[in-house]
């Protein structure tokens, strides 16, 4: 170096000490390696050792450090002393805070307990949650699936037990092709992005489907700008185009999915649509040696895709013959759909051509030996290296279920499902319907409830309805209203009790869900159910207890607020009992751990919880001394017992840590995690790592590590059996008969094959007069409210225009700066637009929960966020507009329950420009006051 | 004025796909929290929660929407940050000597203790790379982690921009773009590498690689093989199936 420059350390010191724990910036749950100077928190970067995100960072990720550090963060507990809403508390101590909240719950436990709606919005640890809602004994308890992504998880579990995200994953190292719709930029993110970096590294092709190209569809080969809501139907003129040509796996469509199983055709017979069953109850096949009938699980057994079984006059076909009477149909062929997808018949032809063309001629072999659950040894692994990737863009609709199961069942007949190249499980899964819990909703004053309150329901015995038929979930979950809604309906708790449909409540305890804001629909209606008061002058929902890290705009609407901590402050266990970490090669969960301690009277909500079960005398949470069992989440991740053997943590089990899987209580196990840089991975073996569900090699595996307690093979679902059950009760037959006004509606949509039909909305708001579909998208780099409004991230999201396509923009003679009101069936706002051309030309979209209440979050009242931004909220009811039935019909999947954020129809027109976006509603009160001007972070010397 | 070093064999830059780039603004911030707690002073911001906020960045994402002649729209990713150009116009515009060309490795870089804030740099920069920081007042640039690169207390795997290291989809690349043997160099060779405006002749170091051709599917009729039907009518297709599945391993009953 030449003398005149100037001399650098080039070595200088990175940070005194590294303490590995798991981000939370998001759900994405990468490992992330915290940086420590003086005690505090330097610098975040991941984790490279870490199964989720191999050492990368998202912008999120590495802005932890300001959400840590958050002016927003609650300080202490407080007691509402103004009226609800206006932002008034006093800060009170943590002992007068629990008195309080079981001055309110006790009461309730003992008399009724279905008085208390605990739900835990963007939770975690609901195997916890879920476990303390049990014990409390209230039916209603859920987390915010019902309003995010159960139409995937639900069609997936049922379908193939298993859906994206945490349950399965693109092949990534093998697949030639990935074909993804809907992706929200946001789920699953950083190993989303890992793997289009792969795939586009080996050159394979990523087909992006979405109306928005933006993000991953930015970068996809292919951009398929379809519109809102027609995923179904495009999907099933893929089926249609692909069947027709024969481009589908018969070998592993008879020997791995029901496609073989005999349907009973009779329709005379209570048992019509069912399937033809043994006396032992098992689905029938007709073996391929012999001609006969024999069970679908029969060792050796070759069933037959195309036999027919015939018995007192009736001919009963399996189901492949019922996929080929509906999907050959002409109904489906691309020159019937293209047009309501707002695509060509010759594009649609392409893309099933191309899928066929990797599929079959690109196939991969791997010389990996394994043997199927018949018996039948297999000496190599065949794979259709086509994979596909999913998420709420198809999900968030009220034709949802249905479209997710027509994904799933095109990637089926591929033979592309834990196949190499294809979509992969992540253990605990695949795991089957049958293999979850039913529901549970058995309510006993002053005792647990009967059971888990989530689960898979068969029938219409299943159902959490009263004699008369009636929901017993305050959320109607697993009524004839929406049978399979498996994460519950958040989205409707409030509406419903509210107007004490079905029943009023006493007290509404949350978590980590922000709906007097972004988390409801109806925004501006929900603050007003919340505020509401009876003829006597009480609150119409007594009591809400709320619980969160940040002044929220939630905060506000509680009566009394739990701090909670922030991420790097408290104890977590991301469980295999709960939403895992797992890769399809390894089983994994992880911890976080107090990386600092709280310098404000604050607690993680789960310890609080720990206390309240304990001052409550809760089974489970007091010992038998009546003291409390658990002295904070740390000691309960440790010592629970969920099944013999089984607890939070799967790694480093038994006394002296060596134990995976099943083990006894380790008390030194959450140093183990800290030790192993806050996680656990078991590889998943090499013969085991495909065929998971038909696999002996990954059955044997999975019983071993405690996932199931006996070897569960099973066949995908392609025909739904529990799907033909409701609608067969729809059809008269059985003691259990929906409401009159809900038969139709079930007869058309709980087919037991995948369908299509129009958006409910489409139906019940004039497609003419609202002819724009409506939708938002989370930016990779800002997750909605589920922190705080943060420093570094805000300058990159800090205003959310609404985006418009050309063909609208020039008919409305937009130009840049301008305004426009937008209006929907159930109201109207104001809000600046900006020009995509990349954008389907009847869809308008914007950034979801950018826009922020005045008053909230610790930001000045003139932010960007609080005089630009908006929410579509605003524009979206929990009910449809009245049609003239007299009936309001619930704007949601009428299987699942899901939300249907996406099905909005609107009108835009210009507007003056207003002082800032409408409808502009009053600041609220901030407990926390305001952030600092200026920044100058820096925590070494 | 000051003079820039002769041109070194070693040249350490960045390596940029534009195919890859998802937008997602990991290095954006990546950059901003290795850089607010290393290098000189931190990136501060101001009214960082009021109206208008506005803090030191060294690398940002900006994203263009392109119309092709024909076809649909596409939106590219174009992340940027100072290129270290070899005939930098930063440096020699400088009246202090504060901005300097390392004579090893060729990285650009400010010394924050001769920098007296003119922002005659900024102005000279045709790339708008760097920004002066409002709170100290001196010159901020990406310094391609000279303080990481070489830091020999982190992991060997570790030393390279905090940027490269975050980005998740892989499409940030570091390395020599003086050997042609390197990685970098091979990639911008087979990749079809460009400098982000030659015209300006400041001969940057780092390169971009452009985005591959998008909505190029072959037009059905090439494909319409694949889609052949097996038979006209279902009862055909039934036929057809028994005579596929009779084709198949163990098909013969």
């Amino acid at each position: 170096m030449s003398l005149d420059q100037p001399q650098l350390d080039l070595s200088p010191k990175v940070s005194d000490e590294v303490r590995k724990t798991t981000c939370y910036m998001c759900a994405c749950r990468c490992g992330i390696n915290v940086h420590m100077k003086d005690g505090k928190v330097a610098y975040i970067e991941g984790n490279k050792d870490h199964p989720v995100n191999q050492g990368v960072l998202c912008a999120k990720g590495s802005a932890g450090i300001m959400q840590h550090n958050a002016p927003s963060r609650l300080r202490a507990p407080l007691k509402r002393v103004g009226e609800r809403g206006s932002g008034e508390f006093e800060e009170i101590s943590w002992d007068e805070a629990l008195e309080l909240a079981v001055s309110w719950l006790k009461p309730i436990r003992e008399t009724a307990p279905e008085k208390l709606a605990f739900f835990t919005g963007r939770d975690q640890s609901q195997s916890f949650t879920g476990l303390w809602a049990q014990s409390y004994g209230t039916p209603n308890f859920a987390a915010h699936g019902g309003f995010c992504s159960v139409n995937m998880a639900a069609a997936g579990i049922y379908t193939m037990g298993g859906a994206f995200w945490e349950f399965g994953q693109p092949d990534w190292d093998r697949t030639k092709m990935l074909m993804i719709f809907g992706v929200a930029e946001d789920h699953d993110s950083n190993p989303i992005k890992m793997g289009i970096g792969k795939i586009k590294k080996r050159g394979a092709k990523l087909i992006g489907v979405n109306p928005i190209r933006t993000g991953y569809n930015a970068v996809a080969d292919e951009w398929v700008g379809i519109t809102p809501g027609t995923d179904g139907l495009f999907i099933l003129s893929l089926i249609h185009c692909l069947m027709k040509a024969g481009k589908i796996d018969l070998d592993y469509l008879a020997r791995f999915t029901n496609a073989s199983v005999l349907i009973n055709e009779d329709p005379g017979s209570e048992q019509y649509g069912l399937f033809i069953r043994d006396e032992n109850g098992q689905p029938q096949v007709i073996d391929r040696r012999t001609g006969e009938l024999a069970a679908w699980n029969g060792q050796g057994v070759e069933p037959d895709l195309s036999a027919t079984y015939r018995n007192a006059g009736v001919t009963h076909r399996p189901v492949f013959h019922l996929m080929a009477d509906r999907y050959l149909s002409d109904e489906y062929a691309p020159e019937n759909v293209a047009e309501t997808c707002g695509l060509t018949p010759e594009r649609i032809r392409a893309i099933a051509a191309e899928l066929a063309r990797v599929a079959f001629d690109e196939a991969i072999e791997l010389d990996r030996a394994w043997t199927d659950f018949r018996g039948k040894k297999h000496d190599k692994m065949i794979g259709r290296p086509v994979s596909f990737h999913a998420m709420r863009g198809i999900s968030a609709h009220s034709n949802g279920f249905q479209t997710c199961r027509a994904l799933h069942t095109l990637q089926i007949i591929l033979g592309s499902v834990e196949t190499p190249g294809g979509m992969r499980f992540k253990p605990p899964y695949p795991k089957p319907a049958t293999a979850h819990p039913k529901p549970h909703g058995k309510v006993t004053p002053g005792a647990a409830l009967d059971g888990p309150h989530l689960g898979y329901t068969h029938g219409p015995e299943d159902l959490i309805i009263d004699n008369e038929g009636n929901p017993k979930r305050i959320d109607k979950a697993y009524s004839w209203d929406n049978p399979m809604s498996a994460h519950g309906l958040m989205h409707m708790v409030i509406s419903n009790a509210y107007a004490g449909d079905p029943y009023k409540i006493e007290t509404l305890f949350m978590y980590m869900a922000n709906m007097s804001w972004n988390s409801s629909m109806n925004t501006s209606g929900v603050m007003k159910m919340l505020t509401d008061k009876d003829e006597s002058g009480e609150y119409v929902i007594p009591r809400i207890i709320y619980s969160d890290a940040y002044s929220s705009e939630m905060v506000a609407y509680a009566d009394l607020i739990l701090p909670d901590t922030t991420y790097l402050e408290r104890h977590d266990c991301i469980s295999l009992l709960d939403r895992p970490i797992c890769e399809a090669d390894g089983v994994a969960d992880a911890i976080r751990w107090p990386v600092v301690e709280p310098d404000r009277n604050v607690r993680g909500f789960q310890s609080v919880l720990c206390d309240l079960g304990a001052r409550l005398g809760m089974p489970g949470f007091v010992n038998e001394d009546g003291s409390a069992k658990y002295k904070d989440y740390a000691d309960y991740i440790t010592n629970h017992i969920r099944r013999p053997g089984v607890g939070p943590l799967a790694g480093f089990r038994g006394e002296d840590g060596q134990k995976s899987g099943r083990g006894e209580v380790n008390p030194n196990q959450i140093q183990a995690y800290i030790d192993n840089g806050g996680f656990w991975i078991e590889h998943v073996p090499e013969n085991a790592a495909y065929y998971k569900p038909f696999s002996n090699e990954y059955q044997d595996w999975a019983v071993e590590m405690g996932f199931y307690d006996a070897v569960q093979p099973y066949i995908f679902q392609l025909y739904v059996e529990p799907l033909r059950k409701f609608q067969l009760a729809a059809e008269g037959v059985g003691q259990r008969q929906p409401p009159e006004h809900l038969r139709e509606r079930i007869k058309t949509t709980m087919d037991p094959l995948p369908i299509w039909y129009l958006p409910f909305e489409d139906g019940h708001v004039d497609p003419v007069e609202y002819p724009i579909h409506a939708l938002t998208q989370r930016p990779m780099a800002m997750y909605h409210s589920w922190g705080t409004q943060n420093a570094w991230l805000r300058q990159i999201h800090g205003h959310n225009p609404l985006y418009v396509p050309t063909k609208i923009w020039e008919a409305n003679g937009f130009k840049d700066g301008d305004w426009a009101k937008v209006t929907s069936a159930h109201g109207s706002i104001v809000v600046p637009v900006a020009h995509q051309a990349s954008l389907n030309s009847s869809t308008i979209w914007t950034w979801n929960a950018i826009g922020k209440r005045k008053g909230a979050w610790a930001l000045d009242e003139n932010a960007p966020e609080a005089t630009k931004g908006f929410l579509l909220n605003h524009l979206i009811h929990e009910l449809l507009p009245p049609k003239g039935d007299g009936l309001r019909w619930a704007n949601s999947d009428p299987i699942t329950g899901q939300a249907a954020w996406f099905d909005l129809r609107v009108k835009i027109e210009k507007s003056d420009v207003p002082n800032e976006a409408q409808p502009a509603l009053p600041p609220i009160k901030s407990p926390v006051g305001k952030g600092p001007k200026e920044l100058g972070w820096k925590v070494g010397q | 004025m000051t003079q820039l070093p002769p041109p070194s064999a070693k040249k350490l830059g960045l390596v940029i796909d534009l195919d890859t780039c998802v937008g997602c603004h990991a290095c954006v911030v990546s950059c901003k929290g290795w850089n607010t707690e290393n290098y000189g002073a931190p990136l501060s911001d101001q009214d960082a929660y009021g109206a208008n906020p506005s803090g030191t960045f060294l690398n940002r994402v900006h994203s263009y929407e392109v119309q092709p002649a024909q076809g649909e729209a596409q939106l590219i990713h174009f992340p940027k940050s100072c290129l270290h150009c070899e005939d930098a116009p930063c440096v020699t515009v400088c009246p202090t000597g504060a901005s300097y060309k390392r004579a090893d490795d060729g990285i650009v870089l400010v010394n924050e203790s001769d920098c007296i804030g003119c922002g005659l740099c900024a102005w000279a920069c045709p790339y708008g790379a760097r920004e002066l920081d409002a709170k100290e007042g001196v010159m901020k640039k990406c310094t391609l982690c000279v303080d990481r690169i070489y830091n020999e207390n982190l992991p060997e795997e570790d030393r390279q921009p905090a940027c490269v290291r975050t980005c998740p989809a892989g499409a940030r690349h570091f390395g020599d773009l003086g050997d042609p043997d390197s990685d970098v160099s091979q990639l911008v060779a087979e990749r079809g590498g460009f400098d982000l405006m030659p015209e300006q002749g400041t001969k940057p170091v780092n390169k971009y690689l452009p985005p591959r051709p998008k909505d190029e599917m072959p037009e059905f009729d090439v494909l319409a093989p694949y889609l052949e039907p097996v038979a006209s009518d279902g009862k055909g297709f039934v036929g057809w199936l028994d005579k596929a599945l009779s084709a198949l391993p163990g098909g013969a009953k």
